[in-house]
């Protein structure tokens, strides 16, 4: 009976690992087997017989993507763009939040919805509008028309999360400030914004990551390698006659390596992060 | 003894003179702070949403010149046209199926990580990573993946038998579409997985291990005391994700450009190609106007539903 019992709990700790396992397998071999391509020759890659890993291993597409298509003027665009927009929208999202969670505003959850609404429009709606008053104000192909199109898609994120981090702050603390006679602006500035600085911190990558992967926006609004960011000059590396594949892997490998590291460091903020707005109801 | 009341008042007036500034500050202040956001999102996203219904009644072409107000000829064009409406079936296969099939997995994945186990971290940490790698990487990544002639997903179904000759994915009409598929449920389950353990893990323990000692399995745990409950948050997860898949842009685009023979097509391909190949700006704003109205209503589907179900569940 015993025995039986510890049998049941010893294949349920199998199946859970085995599964976990092939979660793990789903989530990174494919990028994996991107960083694997990124280092094989073409000859190995056209071969009918794949190899897995990387031998004999070359660095060709490393520098075709970055000497001969000038890959790295495309990192410094996205670099500029995404780092502006984390910039703005963590300076007026994060005055946002802190109105909406610690000052008094009517219909606070009605504004927090709204703002939600907005993001969820389809993109492609305000696409043509917004491309006819950046043609006549002069802004196209700028980094300026893409850091305020991003700063309006970031805010919704931000502002959301943001809220949820504001609010697990004690309200005590606000009290006392405000006692010692502190203003909303200081509240803000030497009171919140140091307790919560994980929650700025997680928000600012989440705010990164969406500017550095938009890619439909930065198509219509961008024209040559002077102003067009990463997912532009990837989407566009195309050769004449056939796809060329190992250069795709290393410039892949380039822009998601960062993320990858950055997304594991703070892991654990992330999830929390993300994941609050579904849980809280 | 007479200087003490008239001193006490002198403060006191003194601070209610204060207190009226503070509560001045106080009432102004929410507000200032809220502009800027206000301000960004009803001129960068509201205010453009409403000047393309303006343009969908025009017959703005960039190419001609031509711009006068058209009532409502471009929504008649659009009841007529055959790629709107095939762009329109597919985008709605593609968000049902990518729903369905995340939500179903996303589940899946969810159960696993809600027990506890050595090595859990890693792969929660895991599971972020198709979440941050950029789609149009993911696009080409899965071109790579699924190439008709070297493509390691053929290789690999070869050499298990699965099939019996090499399958050109997404250059063959038959099958562009279920690769768009898999490359989005790849990109997004695990996410959605993240969504719902974190809903399961504010189910009670407390009536999980009631139910335990009562002597239900983990089976019946589930389906009669988590998933209820899990319910409505299932719906929210499930009802974002659709919004969200329905607006699907760069894996078309970059993954087969809307083919082969407008097999992959779907709204927000088409609008861009209307818009930016055809630079025909009231007829492309008339179909992103179709897209916003057919948007509005899968959410208010989902919304009536959800609130059917708040409202069964507190009462």
């Amino acid at each position: 009976m015993l025995s039986s019992w510890r049998a049941q709990l010893l294949i349920t700790r199998i199946a859970l690992y085995i599964a976990s396992a092939l979660i793990v397998v789903w989530s990174v071999a494919p990028f994996l087997w991107q960083v694997s391509t990124s280092f094989q020759e073409d000859r190995l890659l056209s071969s009918p017989t794949p190899s897995f890993l990387p031998w004999p291993g070359t660095l060709d597409h490393f520098y075709n993507i970055f000497v001969e298509k000038q890959f790295h003027l495309y990192i410094i665009n996205s670099a500029i763009v995404a780092g502006l927009t984390t910039l703005f929208c963590l300076a007026i999202g994060g005055g946002a939040a802190f109105a909406l969670a610690r000052l008094r505003v009517y219909y606070h959850f009605g504004i927090l919805a709204l703002i939600l609404s907005v993001s969820m429009f389809p993109q492609i709606a305000i696409v043509a509008p917004l491309y006819l008053a950046a043609s006549s104000l002069g802004l196209m192909n700028t980094y300026t028309i893409l850091v305020i199109i991003y700063l309006s898609l970031g805010l919704p994120l931000v502002i959301w999360v943001l809220f949820g981090y504001f609010q697990t702050i004690p309200r005590e603390i606000d009290e006392a400030a405000i006692i010692d006679g502190a203003g909303p602006l200081r509240l803000l500035v030497s009171v919140i914004l140091p307790m919560s600085l994980p929650g700025f911190v997680t928000t600012g990558l989440l705010a990164f990551i969406m500017a550095w992967n938009e890619f439909m926006f930065a198509l219509a609004f961008t024209s040559g390698v002077e102003r067009q960011t990463i997912p532009v000059g990837i989407a566009n590396f195309t050769n004449l006659y056939y796809v060329p594949w190992g250069d795709l892997a290393a410039a892949s490998v380039v822009v998601t390596l960062p993320l990858v590291l950055l997304v594991l460091a703070f892991q654990r903020w992330i999830i929390q992060g993300l994941t609050q707005g579904a849980v809280k109801e | 003894m007479t200087t003490l009341p008239s001193v006490g008042r002198l403060a006191d007036s003194r601070r209610s003179k204060r207190l009226t500034q503070r509560s001045r500050a106080e009432r102004w202040a929410p507000l200032l702070f809220l502009l800027p956001a206000a301000f960004t999102l009803l001129t960068v996203s509201v205010y453009p949403v409403i000047d393309g219904l303006r343009l969908s009644l025009r017959n703005t072409m960039l190419s001609t010149q031509e711009d006068a107000f058209v009532g409502l000829s471009n929504y008649v064009r659009l009841t007529a046209d055959p790629d709107f409406w095939s762009a329109w079936r597919h985008t709605m296969l593609f968000t049902a199926a990518s729903t369905l099939l995340e939500t179903v997995l996303g589940m899946a994945m969810a159960i696993v990580l809600y027990e506890t186990f050595k090595g859990r971290g890693w792969v929660r940490a895991a599971m972020l990573v198709p979440w941050a790698i950029p789609t149009v990487v993911t696009s080409k990544m899965f071109g790579w993946l699924f190439d008709g002639q070297h493509g390691v997903v053929n290789w690999l179904l070869m050499q298990t038998g699965l099939i019996d000759g090499y399958v050109n994915w997404y250059g063959d009409s038959q099958t562009a579409l279920l690769t768009i598929i898999i490359a989005d449920v790849w990109k997004t389950t695990p996410f959605m997985a993240l969504l719902l353990l974190a809903g399961l893990q504010t189910v009670p323990h407390s009536l999980v291990e009631a139910a335990r000692i009562d002597g239900a399995g983990p089976w019946q745990c589930f389906w009669s005391i988590r998933l209820p409950l899990l319910f409505t948050t299932l719906l929210i997860a499930g009802m974002f994700r659709a919004l969200d898949a329905f607006r699907i842009f760069d894996l078309v685009y970059v993954l087969t450009g809307g083919g082969p023979a407008d097999s992959t097509e779907v709204l927000s391909t088409l609008s861009y190609k209307v818009l930016f190949s055809g630079l025909d700006f009231g007829y492309g704003s008339a179909l992103s106007a179709a897209m916003f109205i057919t948007e509005a209503l899968i959410a208010l589907g989902f919304g009536l539903f959800i609130v059917r179900r708040m409202r069964r569940d507190n009462g």
